[in-house]
């Protein structure tokens, strides 16, 4: 384990956690995603201020360029509501695989309020990566250091794209866009040490494209039930023989 | 039936931006009550919001929206390979992989288009 993440105070666990999350890999996808979104705020007529408390309380990028589309271009309320909710179903299992990592003993659930608030791609992947090695003491307050750490950045870039917003040469825009599948790619290939997480990792990225192809309805979830429970089931099968 | 730019921003903000992406996260607070992090509940969960997180990797490079959509689908999964095979021969460093992948991409982008 780095040096940086030994600490005696839940402050100093704070400020590791916002030191991790400023020299992660995923400062450079919040980056590339949240200059796209800022510039679709702009062109779309929101303030800045409306960006950066939308950026606080939805904290999920997909959920934040549906709606900023819808509001630019005149979607009704329920469509876009519905369309919110089916990119954000995602969050549901990983609060579910996250939070038995930040439970202290004798501690209620106030300790996981901030951190379900604060799940998203780029903070449950490096709390899966980076909690268990921790003290237990320490965990939460890690992981809000660390998604602070997330969510500054992602309003700090969310604003240089609203200054920004003069469409920028097409390739660029690409290379901006592009970030986002080969972050969470490369990252969770990382984390998939465990033969589990190898098989959801694999069995997601072929079931995937073959129920896009077929244009079945919530393919998202689709291939999460189906990759996942196929992965979970062979690893139960492999477990029971071993 | 309104649209969605004639409330107040702030208000269709809470309405259809955050309660419908809100509720999963409570879901979740709700389901994994009591849970443990060797349950099977748990680690269920935990391959499926991995198989997610490849079905949206797949889905972002093969059918992507917006301006990557114009760069061509082998130099997108090219791109994705190249940076994979970075990570994992230099030291498996993520920023490796990032920067190897997207430089394929650039170079790839340009090249198809000239």
């Amino acid at each position: 384990m780095p040096a940086a993440l030994t600490f005696h105070s839940t402050t100093a666990a704070f400020f590791a956690g916002m030191r991790t999350a400023w020299t992660s890999v995923f400062v450079i996808m919040l980056a590339g995603t949240y200059v796209g979104i800022g510039a679709l705020a702009h062109d779309a007529g929101l303030s800045a201020l409306w960006l950066t408390v939308s950026t606080v309380v939805v904290w999920a990028g997909p959920a934040q360029v549906i709606l900023v589309s819808a509001l630019g271009s005149g979607t009704t309320l329920v469509e876009t509501a519905l369309a919110v909710a089916l990119s954000a179903m995602r969050l549901l299992p990983m609060v579910v695989a996250l939070l038995p990592l930040l439970r202290r003993p004798g501690r209620g659930t106030r300790d996981l309020l901030l951190p379900t608030h604060f799940t998203s791609i780029s903070m449950w992947v490096e709390s899966l990566r980076l909690l268990p090695s921790l003290p237990r003491e320490f965990r939460p307050a890690f992981c809000n250091g660390l998604s602070c750490g997330f969510m500054t950045t992602a309003i700090t870039f969310g604003l240089v794209g609203y200054v920004l917003a003069a469409g920028l040469p097409t390739l660029l825009a690409g290379t901006l866009l592009f970030l986002t599948p080969l972050a969470i790619l490369i990252s969770t290939a990382r984390n998939a040490e465990a033969m589990l997480d190898r098989l959801a990792l694999g069995l997601g990225l072929v079931i995937g494209p073959v129920l896009v192809y077929f244009r079945i309805g919530l393919d998202i979830m689709w291939t999460g039930l189906i990759a996942g429970t196929v992965a979970y089931a062979i690893h139960r099968l492999r477990g029971a023989r071993a | 039936m309104s649209g969605a730019g004639e409330l107040s921003p702030y208000l269709v903000l809470i309405l259809v931006g955050f309660l419908p992406n809100e509720i999963w996260r409570w879901l979740g607070l709700i389901l994994g009550r009591g849970l443990n992090e060797t349950s099977e509940i748990v680690l269920w969960s935990r391959a499926v919001a991995t198989a997610i997180l490849a079905g949206v990797i797949a889905k972002l490079i093969l059918f992507p929206l917006g301006e990557l959509a114009a760069i061509p689908l082998a130099v997108r999964v090219g791109a994705a390979g190249a940076g994979f095979v970075a990570f994992l021969a230099i030291r498996r460093s993520l920023l490796a992989g990032v920067l190897v992948g997207e430089a394929v991409l650039l170079l790839g982008g340009y090249l198809s288009a000239h």
